[in-house]
């Protein structure tokens, strides 16, 4: 069926069924294909996209529960925070595959949002849904520190 | 500057059409017998038989074509820093773009196109340095000639010309330059004086990319007239097609159409989205002849496994036929060691679940989108099953999500697939092939499940004396493309691998047999050595205990440093020993270990740090890893894929095992295969040994000593020794 989300500061009319998840809409539809699919069952990340604002995994997220929620994903995000923790990532060269990534830095970026100094303990946690089989992980962490001085400074 | 696949895909578009490059561009690269040539623009260069692997342009814009594929290893940085080392450019005015599929773009270390065995630096290292030197001195002669002076009086850094007073971008000059003969051996910078090769930090040519959404994976392809399809397949490995019916596939919204693949491996559902063919693909039922399928159980697997250690081994791998005399001889000594180790299949689970598309072209071919890792083996394979000349299949190489092995197949499994999708449409239509997570799981192609037997003694002089082994393993290469390399009088040399060359000396005989099944196995990265480190490196830790000396000290009485090998060995060794500040103790509730490995040329030693909680669980907190690889020619990327490799060693030796009930896999998705996660992952502090000897790989190496060196950390804390892997089935837990 035919609805309208709001997906990166516009209204998009999308075709397709309600229990549909978010994640294949954005990518196969919008052709948004920043945001990757990992699982396809919240236990990776991947898809990670921030629902007005909050880190949410759309491979789960049905496109009947989105609403009138502002949705944004990777390919345009660019809070003080995005570009912080992406001027980081850059700065430390934490990519391998890259695959992962998208959806840490979406997660990265929901983390400073709602807490500007995390300790090591608060990230681990945070970004405990996130998998990167790559193992970027101590780079993700020292990446994140990096981002909370570039936000203060 | 990324890897702009849109950018590569037209130029090679209009390459093969013959138009000529937009504003022309000099282009420098080797033939099919390794000679240097070069060409104005691309259009002559395929006339002249070569294919291009640096290309400028008139703004001075150098494009390196990277002949392997990128899945994180770093190989867009590493051979992108070869060119602009010896061209002498800067860092920022090179670009770089992924080499089509075509014979010229061999890996010297396997005679044909691919990417694997850690082998992309290695094999690059001169080539890739060679093309970079040759369009310099091609361009320093053309700027020479037109400047009226000799050529030694022309300087070029950061990609200007310099000479006689004049000025100008090397963009200006790539017309004559172009017009030149390339030497045929042109000079290379001694080491001292490389500025970026061995560069602590050069930024990686994929990162701006990969943190922006913008990097182009197979997965993110969509092309004109493109369906999407899943594959219903056999449950067991084995199993054949009877039939199959559709049941409410069709009130999938999106759905198109449902088709057995030609070769009766599965069916495949056709829908207009990923997720119409995964909601479809619920709904469709399918029969399978299981005669020829594998009905077994992992406890099954075991005992086979088992049975096959207590009989006599089949192949002798050592070739001295003493095993029952140095089992004899071990077993007597006053000292002795005996051990069983078990490692269970496990499954690569790159992030990106394997996929790709395949279209058909207007000159009646296909084009086949995929983050290729073994073209030499996926072009012909693709022509022969589509009955297509090799010439009018052309393969498009993306980033890679991950592979550790996995899309190095050599039976391109998921291609084939793929084009079987492509063919039961009519071969009309694109087709875009997505595997989900639980298809990757269940796929196949594991590390190969391997038990090891060891008796160890211990001579009055405190050293082994006599090392009787066994090894049962279900051969990788048997009945691949590759056999001929690796299978010698009967013994898969990817079975005993990191066991029958390792550098230690000690009297050792190695007996090997076979496991058969219909299951496929594959190299999972570093291959043998994922489970013979663990073997050896325990083993080492338990012999140095019933000897009664430290570990470190233990390892060392068994190397000779006058010898070259041995002594890399030795030296990562005492590094990694030293920035630990490795004194044979352990602090209460807390366990240190220590392993040491050789892998693809490179030596790596870890010294592993882990803590003990009042619940007894364990904590991973911290890895001194010293790596040699020769010349470091990125040390960042050398340092990261030590991080990774360790980490990804890590959480399969803590907790991943693929299981088998009733020939059906048991692991449905990550929540059964759990990765390992950031909580889980100890700081590592990596330490390069300085060196000029030629680079070798590094993307496996890091893992074989992680495994064992938590396992000898572990035992120090616990007194736990673990022989059977994964450790959360010996009630180890980690906090
Ligand atoms: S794809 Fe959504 S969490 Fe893995
Ligand atoms: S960078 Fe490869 S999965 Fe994270």
């Amino acid at each position: 069926m035919s609805m309208t989300i709001k997906i990166n500061g516009e209204s998009r009319e999308v075709n397709a069924d309600d229990d549909t998840p978010l994640l294949w809409v954005i990518r196969d539809e919008l052709n948004l294909t920043g945001t990757k699919f990992g699982c396809g069952v919240a236990s990776c990340g991947a898809c990670t996209v921030h629902i007005n604002g909050q880190p949410q995994r759309s491979c789960v997220t049905p496109i009947s529960a989105v609403g009138d929620s502002e949705v944004t994903t990777i390919d345009v995000i660019d809070t003080p925070q995005a570009k912080a923790v992406q001027a980081a990532w850059q700065e430390l060269d934490v990519v391998q595959c890259g695959y992962c990534q998208s959806g840490q830095i979406m997660s990265a970026i929901g983390l400073l949002s709602s807490n500007a100094k995390p300790n090591d303990e608060e990230i681990d946690s945070y970004m405990a849904g996130n998998a990167c089989r790559c193992a970027t992980y101590q780079r993700i962490r020292a990446a994140i520190h990096r981002a909370s001085d570039l936000l203060e400074a | 500057m990324d890897v702009s696949n849109t950018a590569s895909t037209m130029n090679r578009r209009k390459f093969l059409k013959g138009t000529a490059v937009l504003g022309g561009s000099m282009v420098v690269g080797f033939n099919a017998t390794g000679l240097l040539a070069a060409a104005a623009d691309g259009t002559t260069a395929t006339s002249s038989g070569f294919n291009p692997f640096v290309k400028i342009a008139a703004d001075g814009i150098v494009t390196v074509v990277c002949k392997h594929f990128e899945m994180g290893q770093g190989t867009t940085t590493g051979l992108t820093t070869l060119v602009a080392e010896e061209l002498d450019v800067a860092w920022d005015q090179v670009d770089v773009e992924f080499a089509p599929s075509h014979e010229n773009y061999v890996n010297l270390a396997f005679g044909g196109q691919g990417t694997g065995g850690s082998t992309a630096i290695a094999n690059s290292f001169m080539q890739y340095r060679q093309a970079g030197a040759a369009a310099r001195d091609m361009l320093v002669r053309a700027a020479a000639a037109e400047w009226k002076v000799e050529a030694k009086e022309v300087a070029l850094k950061d990609g200007m010309l310099t000479g006689s007073g004049k000025k100008a971008s090397i963009g200006d000059f790539i017309e004559q330059a172009a017009k030149l003969e390339p030497l045929a051996e042109p000079p290379l910078k001694d080491a001292a004086n490389f500025t970026l090769i061995g560069k602590n930090k050069l930024p990686r040519k994929d990162s701006v990319a990969k943190t922006t959404g913008k990097a182009m994976f197979a997965m993110d392809v969509k092309v004109p007239n493109m369906v999407y399809a899943t594959i219903l397949t056999s449950p067991r490995f084995g199993g054949v097609l009877k039939s199959f019916d559709i049941g409410d596939a069709a009130k999938v919204n999106g759905f198109v159409d449902a088709k057995a693949l030609p070769n009766k491996a599965g069916v495949a559902v056709y829908a207009e989205s990923t997720w119409a063919s995964i909601k479809a693909r619920r709904a469709i039922t399918a029969e399978w002849d299981n005669a020829a399928a594998d009905a077994r159980g992992t406890a099954e697997m075991v005992s086979e496994y088992n049975e096959k250690l207590d009989a006599d081994p089949v192949y002798d791998a050592t070739g001295k036929g003493d095993l029952a005399e140095t089992e004899a001889t071990a077993k007597a000594a006053v000292k002795s060691v005996s051990a069983d180790f078990h490692f269970p299949l496990l499954a690569h689970a790159p992030m990106e679940p394997v996929n790709c598309v395949i279209e058909p072209t207007e000159e009646g071919g296909i084009r086949v989108h995929d983050g290729c890792q073994f073209p030499m083996i996926t072009h012909p394979t693709l022509a022969a099953i589509t009955e297509i000349p090799p010439e009018k299949v052309e393969i498009v190489t993306y980033y890679a999500g991950g592979s550790f092995g996995r899309r190095a197949n050599g039976n391109s499994d998921y291609h084939v697939q793929a084009v079987m999708a492509f063919l039961a449409l009519g071969g009309k239509k694109a087709v875009k092939l997505v595997w989900t997570r639980e298809d990757d799981l269940a796929g196949g192609y594991y590390r190969p499940m391997f038990a090891q037997r060891a008796h160890i003694g211990i001579g009055d002089d405190g050293k082994i004396s006599a090392w009787g082994h066994r090894s049962v393993a279900q051969s990788i290469f048997k009945g691949g493309p590759m056999e001929s390399m690796a299978v010698h009088n009967g013994v898969d040399h990817f079975s005993v691998e990191g066991i029958v060359d390792t550098p230690y000396q000690i009297p050792m005989s190695i007996g090997l047999t076979d496991y058969e099944s219909p299951m496929p196995v594959l190299w999972w990265r570093s291959v043998g050595h994922s489970q013979s480190g663990y073997t050896m490196e325990v083993l080492m830790d338990m012999a140095a205990e019933a000897a009664g000396a430290d570990p470190v000290e233990f390892r060392l009485a068994h190397l000779d440093e006058s010898d070259d090998n041995q002594a890399r060995f030795a030296g990562v060794l005492k590094l990694a020993a030293e920035k630990a500040g490795w004194d044979g103790k352990s602090a209460k509730g807390r366990g240190r270990g220590v392993a040491v490995h050789k892998s693809f040329g490179t030596y790596v030693a870890q010294v592993m740090d882990v803590s003990v909680n009042d619940k007894g669980a364990i904590s991973i907190d911290k890895v001194t890893c010293a790596v040699d690889c020769g010349i470091a020619v990125n040390p960042d990327v050398v340092r990261a894929q030590m991080e990774g490799a360790i980490g990804y060693g890590l959480g399969a030796v803590m907790r991943n095992e693929i299981t088998m009930k009733d020939g059906v896999v048991e692991q449905g998705n990550f929540p059964q295969y759990q990765p390992l996660r950031i909580t889980d992952m100890p700081v590592v502090d990596v330490h390069i040994v300085p060196s000029d000897l030629a680079p070798s790989g590094v993307g496996e190496p890091g893992l074989p000593p992680a495994g064992p060196a938590l396992a000898n950390a572990i035992y120090a804390a616990t007194g736990k020794r673990i022989t059977k892997l994964p450790m959360a089935n010996n009630g180890i837990t980690f906090a």
